[in-house]
């Protein structure tokens, strides 16, 4: 029989020993396995184009039209209906996305490179607030915004980060939780550390001071641009620990916005259990209730399953507001993922929890029996595309996922 | 008639959720129809006017600027909402918040790692396996919870003694622990009277009548109602004795219970003898033999057992079975051996070592005593009567002629297995004229023979006579004395004293548990898994305690309970 203990020591292991550095920037055709020419890679476990909801339609969409596969929205949809474009999950092609995470062919993404194990994960651009495609807005002033970060700041970064000689993500990261982030929602201390890594390297390599200017000030002024690289940190951490024989630890949770999904190491990256995504609980911007929002969305979740975001909570008390307000509830909401993990972080620690380290390897057989899901904190999109974000807040995964995945696991491994 | 009412603050920098939170607070005011509370970036500004929100002050605020929008179904609304902001803002929060409440064992041992126990009292179904996890952390359980099969139970104690663990029920419903009350437990004064009891109402009573005559509680230990069956064969009240014979606090022991069944009975009498304390013993409707054996006194009713045990622990009796220097005896010796020339002085003895030794065998018939197979053999605890028939065939009478006593003895004494010679010396008329000139000699050579094999041979004699006999008492004893035998002149304390001694010898085998006395003398701190009014009265008690907020696994799905089982 085999001994799942071990297995999952091992995995959470990988985890903890990942090593990822911002190596580079390249385009997704070029970069990213298996990218195709009529392909786009979206958010959260496989979906159909029937079965996508208006935040994924809208970027889709958005991403013809700058592709320039399609001139209007009715030739985009006309394409998708005719499976003209392929659909195909970030996570398949080693890469993630936040929100609808849709990913074209022309789209720059970052290079993250483990270090430790040797693969590397990808992730797009972070777009700023507001109307972005990520959220399925493609208006034209979206449209414009894509095309001028992957003219003119895409570019740029590509140099800037080879002139940097890589970016230890891991010590970022690790900095940052000590600054007051948790590395999902809040990001505002780990994008200025980038700022504070990248800045003198984009003014070394960028001709055009004014160019230079505008991408600093781009940069600066969206707290959510360190998000996209820590994400592709946490694929390649998850990736190196995906496919331990044995192993009940969790390596993927995703939401394409209709469905939520999971992958465990032990069950390999082929096999994802899916039920319906559920609608966040939070705090909505002016003008937005809970009746607008989209059900979850987004590859984001990767922070969770590698140790941060949600279960960091404890870290960013500025945001407990998520946790219903006190930051006793933010070092509670950290207390209990400790309740479904494997273990604790070596590199990514707490300073409100006595430096111990984050709640890291999400066991299924801890999530069942304890009757305790992941939390995820998360931002939140409309439901008809081209609104954009309306919030931000707490989800959770349904229960049953993490119970087919149980089920699943025993048959594989004849527990029945 | 609808207005909207805008301010602008300039230099104020709050958190975005902080605003978030704001806006809620203001839309949920009286006649408020909507509101924006924003940094004025463009992104921001923008959204504001899709809501219909931005006014031309607002259009020119800049990214520094916090822009608080409110319409409202009157202007005076609107600015009432307006003149709430720094009340929402400033409004104290409680900074402590709720303590985590664990979901786990695991994860409570973490947060009380001192905890030694835990509480457990949820629905019986479930309770087996909570404390079996508990097991598995190393930790003793107090099992209130009833509904717990007989299999279970056994399989929990085995677990549990295996690891000198205490598991005390199910169906517990107190225990006091260093004054400590666990469950229903009585607030009862210090002291040092130890109890053993299937707990519940029985033990409440004892503790608190003990209380109220002026005595105390060392530790209460809680067994459970089946404890004493056949089936568990009273593994949580032998752990519970041994903890309380090993604990300084306790001088005197109350044993209380339904009903045993024999065996069971019989074993924890016997433990009881063995214990070195009193012990004030109460089996609800056991018929026991006699008020007492030495150390232990049986009362049938919970009022004597009360007043029995509080006049001991008053006056505590001065000598008991476990003081006895057993230093110079082999493993291997465990025996008495008694060699009688006075027929009822053998008889009687006979009574008094059948209550503390298991297994006797003689030449003369009583109930319960073996017969011996050969009369020239010993075989175990033996005694003899040297002046049956089956002896004087042609011999006079052992109290005049001590020849084949003489050479029995010499014959004890090369027997690896024999610890103890009990002898009868009677004087008077007509009786050998010095017997102690001839026993003395005897028992010195019996001695050294022992000793020359690495052992130990005990002699005590029971002499019988008066200081104007021709032999004179004190001429005899003096020479006994100096040949290393104990004297004594009554008959029953010459038999209780050898019997006790001897049984000393074979303590390993009374079937006591090796318990860690830690248990005892590390401060009470628990997890407390089911009613949280356990845990509160712990924390009432001065304890350490942490409630966890426990649910049934799986959320009650059996099949993934059973196979999560498997995949431990």
């Amino acid at each position: 029989m085999i001994d799942i203990e071990k297995a999952n020591a091992e995995t959470t292991q990988r985890m903890i020993e990942a090593h990822p550095v911002l190596v580079g920037l390249g385009k997704a055709k070029d970069v990213i396995p298996g990218m195709e020419d009529n392909m786009l890679l979206h958010a959260g476990p496989p979906i159909t184009w029937e079965r996508a909801c208006g935040t994924l339609k809208g970027a889709v969409i958005g991403a013809l039209l700058w592709e320039g596969k399609a001139k209007t929205e009715q030739e985009a949809v006309q394409l998708m209906v005719e499976k003209k474009i392929k659909l195909s999950p970030c996570h398949h092609h080693q890469a993630v996305g936040p929100m609808a995470g849709i990913i074209s062919p022309s789209m720059s993404v970052y290079i993250v490179e483990n270090k430790t194990h040797g693969n590397r994960a990808f992730c797009n651009l972070n777009e700023g607030y507001g109307k972005v495609l990520r959220y399925g807005a493609f208006s034209q002033d979206v449209l414009d915004r894509l095309r001028w970060l992957e003219d003119v700041v895409a570019p740029v970064m590509k140099e800037a980060i080879l002139e940097t000689k890589g970016i230890d993500m891991r010590s970022l990261i690790s900095e940052a939780l000590h600054m007051g982030d948790e590395g999902h929602n809040r990001n505002k201390a780990g994008t200025l550390l980038f700022l504070k890594a990248i800045s003198p390297a984009i003014a070394k390599v960028c001709k055009n001071s004014l160019t230079a200017s505008q991408i600093l000030d781009f940069t600066g002024n969206n707290a959510l641009w360190v998000l996209n690289p820590i994400m592709a940190s946490c694929k390649a951490i998850a990736d190196s620990a995906m496919g331990i024989e044995g192993s009940t630890i969790v390596c993927t949770m995703a939401r394409n916005g209709t469905d939520f999904g999971i992958r465990i190491s032990g069950l390999g990256k082929e096999e994802w259990f899916t039920a319906p995504a559920q609608i966040p609980k939070g705090l909505y911007f002016s003008g937005f209730k809970a009746e607008d929002a989209n059900p979850d969305i987004g590859d984001s979740t990767i922070t969770e399953t590698s140790g941060i975001g949600a279960f960091a909570m404890a870290a960013a008390p500025a945001i407990v507001t998520f946790v219903s307000g006190t930051p006793k509830d933010a070092l509670n909401s950290t207390l209990e993922m400790y309740e479904i993990t494997h273990g604790k972080h070596r590199f990514f620690t707490i300073p409100q929890l006595d430096f111990q380290g984050t709640p890291v390897g999400i066991d299924i057989r801890k999530v069942v029996e304890k009757g305790i899901t992941p939390r995820v904190n998360t931002g939140i999109a409309h439901k008809n595309p081209g609104v954009g974000q309306i919030g931000a807040g707490l989800v959770r995964p349904p229960m049953e996922i993490f119970e087919q995945a149980l089920f699943a696991f025993a048959k594989k491994y004849n527990f029945e | 008639m609808e207005s909207i009412q805008i301010e602008i603050r300039t230099g104020a920098y709050y958190d975005s959720i902080v605003l978030m939170q704001l806006q809620q607070e203001l839309a949920s005011l009286p006649q408020i129809l909507d509101s924006g509370v924003v940094m004025g970036t463009p992104t921001n500004k923008e959204l504001l006017a899709q809501s219909g929100l931005l006014l031309k002050q607002a259009e020119n605020a800049k990214g520094d600027d916090l822009i608080i929008a409110v319409k409202a179904s009157s202007e005076e609304s609107a600015k009432h909402a307006l003149s709430q902001v720094d009340n929402f803002l400033n409004r104290k929060r409680s900074v402590s918040g709720q303590d985590y409440s664990p979901k786990s064992i695991e994860t409570a041992i973490s947060m009380l790692p001192s905890a030694q126990w835990v509480l457990v009292s949820v629905p019986g179904k479930h309770a087996a396996d909570v404390s079996r996890e508990a097991l598995r952390f190393h930790r003793h359980v107090f099992l209130y919870s009833d509904n717990v099969t007989l299999e279970e139970e056994k399989s929990l104690k085995e677990e549990a003694i295996q690891k000198g663990l205490l598991v005390m029920g199910p169906d517990c419903g107190t225990a006091i622990i260093q004054g400590i009350g666990l469950g229903f437990a009585n607030k009862i004064r210090k002291g040092n009277i130890g109890v053993v009891a299937a707990s519940g109402t029985g033990l409440q009573t004892i503790t608190s009548r003990i209380h109220q005559k002026g005595a105390g509680i060392s530790h209460a230990i809680g067994t459970g109602g089946r404890d004493l069956s056949e089936e568990i064969g009273a593994i949580t009240a032998r752990q519970g004795l041994s903890l309380l014979q090993k604990d300084p606090q306790t001088q005197v022991i109350v044993f209380i219970s339904k009903p045993p069944g024999a065996k069971v009975a019989q074993s924890l009498i016997h433990i009881a003898k063995n214990l070195g304390k009193p012990v004030v013993i109460n089996f609800l409707g056991y018929p026991c033999p006699t008020s007492s054996i030495e150390n232990v006194y049986f009362t049938n009713t919970l009022e004597k057992t009360v007043q029995k045990a509080v006049e001991l622990s008053q006056n505590l009796p001065k000598t008991t079975a476990c003081s006895y220097d057993l230093k110079g005896f082999h493993p291997e010796q465990k025996y008495l051996r008694g060699l009688f020339s006075g027929g009822t002085l053998g008889y009687e003895a006979l009574f008094f070592l059948r209550d503390y030794l298991p297994c006797i065998s003689s030449n003369m018939s009583i109930p319960g005593i073996q017969s011996l197979k050969q009369v020239s053999v010993s075989q175990g605890h033996t005694v003899i009567d040297l002046g049956a028939d089956e002896f004087m065939v042609g011999r006079l009478h052992p109290m005049i002629n001590q020849d084949t006593r003489l050479r029995r003895i010499l014959q004890e004494a090369r027997d690896p297995e024999c610890a103890m010679l009990l002898l009868d010396v009677v004087l008077g008329y007509g009786a050998h004229n010095d017997p102690a000139s001839e026993l003395a000699p005897a028992i010195v050579q019996a001695k050294e023979l022992a000793k020359s094999n690495g052992r130990r041979l005990d002699v005590v004699a029971m002499l019988i006579g008066t200081d104007e006999d021709p032999q004179s008492l004190q001429k005899q004893e003096k020479q006994l004395l100096s040949s290393g035998a104990v004297v004594f002149k009554s008959s029953e304390e010459a038999s209780c004293y050898a019997a006790s001694l001897t049984a000393s010898l074979s303590k390993k085998e009374i079937g006591l548990p090796a318990m860690n006395l830690e248990i005892l003398n590390t401060p009470f701190a628990a997890i407390n898994v089911g009613i949280q009014s356990f845990s509160d009265s712990l924390i009432a008690q001065n304890a350490a305690s942490i409630h966890l907020d426990w649910k049934p696994p799986c959320s009650g799905n059996e099949r993934l309970k059973n196979l999560l089982k498997k995949m431990k």
